[in-house]
């Protein structure tokens, strides 16, 4: 149990490679870490289906447990249940708006059409008077928004 | 119904949904680097990687639900013969055009802007509705998968269904164009809904859709945003089909042929 716990501290550090001010423990996306006799297996989820990151965060999550001393570790891909922007955690909500990226809306209805928002809030000046520039952005989990009162554009992460 | 013919049904059906998401996803990244706007390149490439990743998880499933062989049905594709394991890189790269199964819609050139709009209005309109259902699949693998995809569809129709509207109801020339694209598609939505009889056993375990069962919600959430887009739903008794039995147009070998080079010429590669 003690081994569990530094594995999933050692898990829990890997930053995401696309969204680099968080951790992988702060976007929920790191579902569980066991160990069973020596062996550390790590279960993570990905946000989107073609997520082009989640081969640079298995390897990510070897490397740092190798580091804390965990050498024999795999690393497991479960889809169920799927992720949601909901499992981001308050801490990471707080880094991503610190960061200039506006934080999802909780998601209302699973499954339910896309939830409209009458405004996101600038995450630099905090001005509601903002527009949507593009549905997507550079990720697969962003969007692309623009201040009108400080005239900024920002990346705001797509409720799902 | 013996555990053979459920594995049998499995991977088919299997294929049919990583097909239709393959292809899709193949047709909208040929956009990339020349959508009509920055903005609308990185949508289209997005949508194109959801579609991909989809594909990856479905085509990944079959390879592991069947043995190495495809087993021929009496009017189905060609069989697919493969000496050694499956995974998702030899059935995507390997089959050649009779033996894929995606929808005929799925394979159809881009065309304009317009064209490619309203293609992923109907085919996403018909992917979030089925992967609806099949997030309560019995199959709790394919209720995973669908319960992931879900929620991705309802973007790419949402971004479709904004378009269409814009340019349906737009100028004189993006109505033009919109109504022409619709009046070339639409002839190809009645397979989305035809009847399949080899999903019999799948749809009776509540592993599967049942593709008829899904035209009334389909046409609930179409047909509104084309009238609000003004346009007009085409008459036309033509119904050309056959994807699903491995029955495609020629579009199909182009895309294949450039889609496959690679892997073909270089068997394994990574990059």
């Amino acid at each position: 149990m003690a081994m569990a716990g530094t594995a999933w501290e050692a898990a829990a550090t890997v930053v995401d490679p696309e969204l680099q001010v968080v951790t992988i423990a702060d976007l929920g996306i790191l579902r569980d870490v066991r160990a069973e006799g020596g062996h550390v297996t790590v279960t993570i989820t990905p946000t989107y289906s073609g997520c082009p990151a989640m081969d640079a965060i298995r390897d990510d999550v070897l490397t740092a447990l190798a580091a804390a001393g965990h050498r024999d570790a795999q690393v497991v891909t479960v889809l169920d249940p799927p992720w949601s922007t909901d499992d981001i955690t308050d801490a990471g909500r707080a880094k991503l708006a610190a960061a200039g990226v506006a934080p999802p809306a909780p998601v209302s209805v699973d499954g339910g059409p896309v939830p409209l928002r009458l405004s996101v809030a600038c995450p630099r000046c905090g001005s509601g008077d903002t527009e949507q520039i593009s549905r997507f952005g550079s990720t697969a989990c962003k969007a692309l928004w623009r201040c009108r009162a400080c005239a900024e554009p920002f990346d705001h992460l797509k409720s799902l | 119904m013996t555990a053979t013919t459920q594995a049998t049904g499995l991977f088919d059906y299997l294929l049919a949904l990583g097909d239709d998401a393959l292809v899709t996803g193949q047709r909208l990244g040929e956009w990339y680097a020349s959508a009509p706007g920055m903005e609308e390149d990185i949508a289209l490439a997005n949508i194109a990687l959801d579609q991909v990743g989809a594909a990856r998880l479905l085509l990944s499933y079959a390879a592991e639900a069947s043995a190495t062989a495809m087993p021929a049905r009496a009017d189905g594709p060609l069989p697919f013969v493969h000496d050694g394991p499956l995974d998702e890189d030899v059935l995507a790269y390997l089959r050649d055009d009779r033996q894929y199964r995606n929808v005929q819609l799925a394979e159809l050139p881009n065309g304009d802007f317009a064209h490619t709009i309203v293609r992923l209005l109907l085919l996403s309109a018909y992917q979030k509705l089925r992967y609806d259902t099949l997030a309560g699949s019995a199959d709790a693998r394919i209720a995973g998968i669908a319960g992931k995809a879900r929620k991705e569809s309802a973007y790419h129709l949402d971004h479709a269904t904004v378009w269409t509207v814009r340019l349906g109801d737009g100028t004189d020339e993006s109505h033009a164009r919109t109504q022409a694209a619709l009046d070339a598609l639409w002839p190809y939505t009645t397979e989305l809904f035809a009847p399949d009889p080899q999903l019999a056993d799948l749809t009776e375990a509540g592993v599967a859709v049942d593709p008829p069962s899904l035209r009334e919600s389909w046409t609930a959430v179409v047909e509104p945003v084309l009238a609000e887009a003004t346009l007009t739903v085409p008459d036309t008794a033509w119904t050309p089909g056959g994807g699903r039995r491995g029955m495609h147009t020629e579009h199909l070998s182009f895309l294949l042929a450039e889609m496959q080079s690679l892997y073909r010429a270089h068997p394994g590669a990574s990059w």
